[in-house]
């Protein structure tokens, strides 16, 4: 009725009716991951890889709260999720009973919306309207508590056609008005630059970004989220701004004098200091979520709407813009201010990031961790494409990575996956090596191994006096024998010269791959800006 | 500034709770609330005071229209609208002359004794916030024994008012 093909899950005892209908059934796929969380994170994969709605399926009680981690990381970063979770049965909740949890009242915050459903006869209408809320508008997570007893109870199928949500409030095009105003602006504007964020790949925009960005000769920088939708190899290309932003795209901000933002939120990632973000500029907001608009900075130019008919309207308006002198200073400092490596001569992550952008031709999807391994896989590979780069940008959750790409893996089983992780992250979610081998989903891990909780190691560095509590990862296991363990392929690399082969010997082994790369373990990710300063004020930034 | 929301809801299970959550989370304050039935079945009608800026209600506006529960919010304008609050006071007798002196309170107050005791009164008292906080203020020297309150609960003037939108109308 969804279609949906595959169910990230884990069983337990109230959803077992569940899984016994399931036992029978040929057209969906169910994948056992080895904890809820790898479930959640997978069906998100799933879901940012493709854009259909991703599907995690737990148990009641520490089931359905071991996918909470997943279900906010969702939530934070938009992603179209229905959780379906068992609860025990209607005349036992409120009692404590065994592995009872109150889920519906722990996801509130972190769902779009979810439901308990008390009677069987509610149960069709409210599949229809979780993968319908799931989906539409801004995306969301869903999440479905069904009681045992309902699940056993039986009544007449009917799967509704149309649903009546009044309180739903759905937006389209934006105002016309305000979209020539917009297009007023532009065609004012001297030094205009364009932050385009994670709703530009949800919206399936790129084209008509393109389009905009090309005509109006305007250029474009991303967020995190964002990566993707805009080919970095293009002229106007800025890179991701923001925290860990390239140099050019963060001055480029500070001396606009029209910022065009489109579907993101503003997070404090990207603005730095509010009070000095692109102070002397105009800014147009354009998101299909009017919370967003005004929430965290002043916006001239509101508009709600959906980025792709928005945009469709605003380029039949716009006049091609004069920018040749904004463009000229952007190049002058593209060419002063490269991204590049504290350890040029050693193993570093920018030749990992750059052997895997070669040995794949750029076409690999590329998964992250979080924390430095995150910031140099957004760094120093060229995305083109957009949903080329799935991360945890908003929750910035530690172990999303190698479970969401068995989700990538699955929904893409002929495209080159790589998990890129550090020696932290990927020991938060790495029973999933059993899913990976048994499933044939063969990604490939690259473990950027500095024997540190690397992130937080850099910000002890140079907040702290170096002072590194309980961030240095001693005891690590060899992970070369580990992946071995699980039936995988391993390989670890120390020089240079191995990288290259060992990422194609990767890409050509039909099973799961992990490649440890043992690099300095005081490589910083630069350009920094410190939390709470103008993102104009950088640590690290030229040779 | 104080703002007061109304609040159009689905009679739902863990209603009250998504909106009292959204209100802690983000940080807002809630001073008062209060929930009934409202003329169609099946909607319910919250009030909700809350202390904040202009852009800090807008956000709240915009927050709460996000809950697929909520089916309309609206703030409702301080001077073209009628709000009441609801108290109910117990208070100690410890003389006739105590129990004169309240009656005559009571009577200037517009407010109403529901229950005398030997040694206590119960009066209810309806109006504005500050009205019910002056009648407070006063009783208090008799000593109060237990107050309860109900949040305040306001109607726009004139043929205005807070509807459903009409797909939401059988």
């Amino acid at each position: 009725m969804e279609n949906v093909e595959v169910l990230f899950g884990y069983p337990g005892g109230t959803i077992m009716p569940f899984y016994d209908a399931l036992y029978d059934e040929k057209d969906i796929k169910h994948i056992l991951t080895r904890h809820e969380q790898g479930a959640a994170h997978a069906a998100d994969g799933y879901a940012r890889s493709t854009g259909k709605v991703g599907v995690c399926v737990a148990t009641s009680g520490p089931g359905a709260t071991n996918l909470v981690s997943g279900i906010a990381t969702a939530s934070m970063d938009s992603v179209p999720m229905v959780a379906i979770t068992g609860q025990v049965p209607t005349k036992l909740i409120g009692t404590d009973a065994f592995q009872e949890a109150d889920i519906t009242g722990i996801t509130a915050p972190i769902t779009k919306h979810n439901y308990l459903v008390k009677d069987v006869n509610d149960l069709a209408h409210t599949v229809k309207e979780a993968f319908y809320i799931a989906r539409t508008g801004r995306p969301g997570p869903v999440l479905i508590d069904i009681p045992k007893d309902v699940l056993v109870s039986e009544t007449e199928f009917h799967y509704p056609k149309n649903i009546r949500l009044v309180g739903y409030k759905q937006v389209h095009t934006g105002h016309a008005s305000q979209i020539s105003m917009a297009a007023t602006e532009i065609a004012r504007a001297k030094k205009p630059v364009i932050i385009a964020g994670g709703g530009m790949q949800i919206a399936c925009a790129c084209a008509e970004l393109r389009e905009l960005v090309e005509k109006a000769q305007i250029p474009v920088a991303t967020t995190l989220m964002g990566i993707g939708c805009f080919p970095e190899d293009h002229a106007l290309s800025l890179g991701m701004v923001g925290m860990h932003g390239t140099a050019y795209a963060n001055y480029a901000i500070c001396e606009t004098d029209l910022l065009i933002s489109l579907g993101t939120k503003f997070s404090d990632r990207v603005t730095g200091k509010i009070a000095e973000f692109a102070p002397n500029a105009k800014i147009i907001h354009i998101d299909i979520d009017p919370a967003e608009i005004g929430k965290n900075v002043r916006v001239d130019v509101p508009i709600v709407g959906h980025l792709k008919e928005t945009l469709t309207e605003l380029n039949k308006v716009i006049a091609p813009g004069d920018t040749s002198q904004w463009l000229k200073t952007i190049a002058s400092w593209k060419e002063k201010f490269p991204l590049h490596s504290t350890n040029p001569d050693m193993l570093n992550p920018q030749h990992i990031m750059e052997a895997i952008y070669k040995a794949t031709n750029g076409e690999a999807i590329i998964v992250t961790e979080v924390g430095q391994n995150q910031m140099w896989a957004a760094q120093y590979y060229t995305y083109t494409k957009p949903r080329s780069f799935i991360t945890s940008g908003g929750l910035g959750t530690m172990g999303y990575g190698f479970p969401a790409s068995l989700g990538v893996k699955y929904a893409h089983p002929d495209k080159h996956v790589f998990d890129i992780a550090g020696d932290g992250s990927i020991q938060m979610n790495i029973q999933e090596l059993a899913t990976a081998a048994y499933n044939d989903l063969d990604v490939n891990i690259v473990i950027m191994n500095n024997g540190y909780l690397g992130m937080v190691r850099q910000w002890q560095e140079m907040f702290y006096d170096k002072r590194y509590a309980a961030t240095p990862l001693k005891g690590n296991p060899d992970f070369v024998k580990l992946i071995e363990a699980y039936g995988g392929v391993g390989a670890r690399v120390t020089k240079q010269e191995e990288l290259f082969p060992a990422i194609k010997k990767a890409i050509n082994t039909d099973n799961v791959c992990l490649i440890d790369c043992v690099i300095p373990p005081e490589e910083n990710v630069y350009p920094m800006v410190a939390p709470g300063a103008c993102i104009s004020n950088m640590f690290g930034v030229g040779q | 500034m104080k703002h007061t929301i109304a609040i159009l809801v689905t009679d739902s299970p863990g209603v009250l709770a998504k909106i009292a959550g959204l209100f802690s989370r983000r940080g807002y304050n809630i001073e008062s609330l209060a929930v009934g039935h409202t003329e169609t079945k099946g909607i319910s009608r919250m009030t909700i005071v809350v202390e904040g800026d202009d852009r800090a209600l807008e956000q709240i506006k915009k927050q709460l229209n996000k809950l697929i529960d909520a089916i309309k919010v609206a703030d409702l304008d301080p001077y073209n609208s009628v709000g009441r609050e609801l108290a109910l006071i117990k208070v100690k007798v410890d003389s006739p002359q105590h129990r004169a002196d309240m009656i005559q309170l009571v009577d200037v107050f517009r407010a109403k004794i529901l229950d005398i005791g030997d040694q206590s009164l119960i009066i209810e008292i309806t109006g504005r916030q500050d009205k019910v906080d002056a009648m407070i203020g006063l009783l208090s020297q008799f000593g109060i024994k237990e107050v309860v309150r109900t949040g305040k609960v306001t109607l726009a003037r004139g043929l205005k008012v807070v509807s459903l939108p009409k797909k939401a109308k059988r």
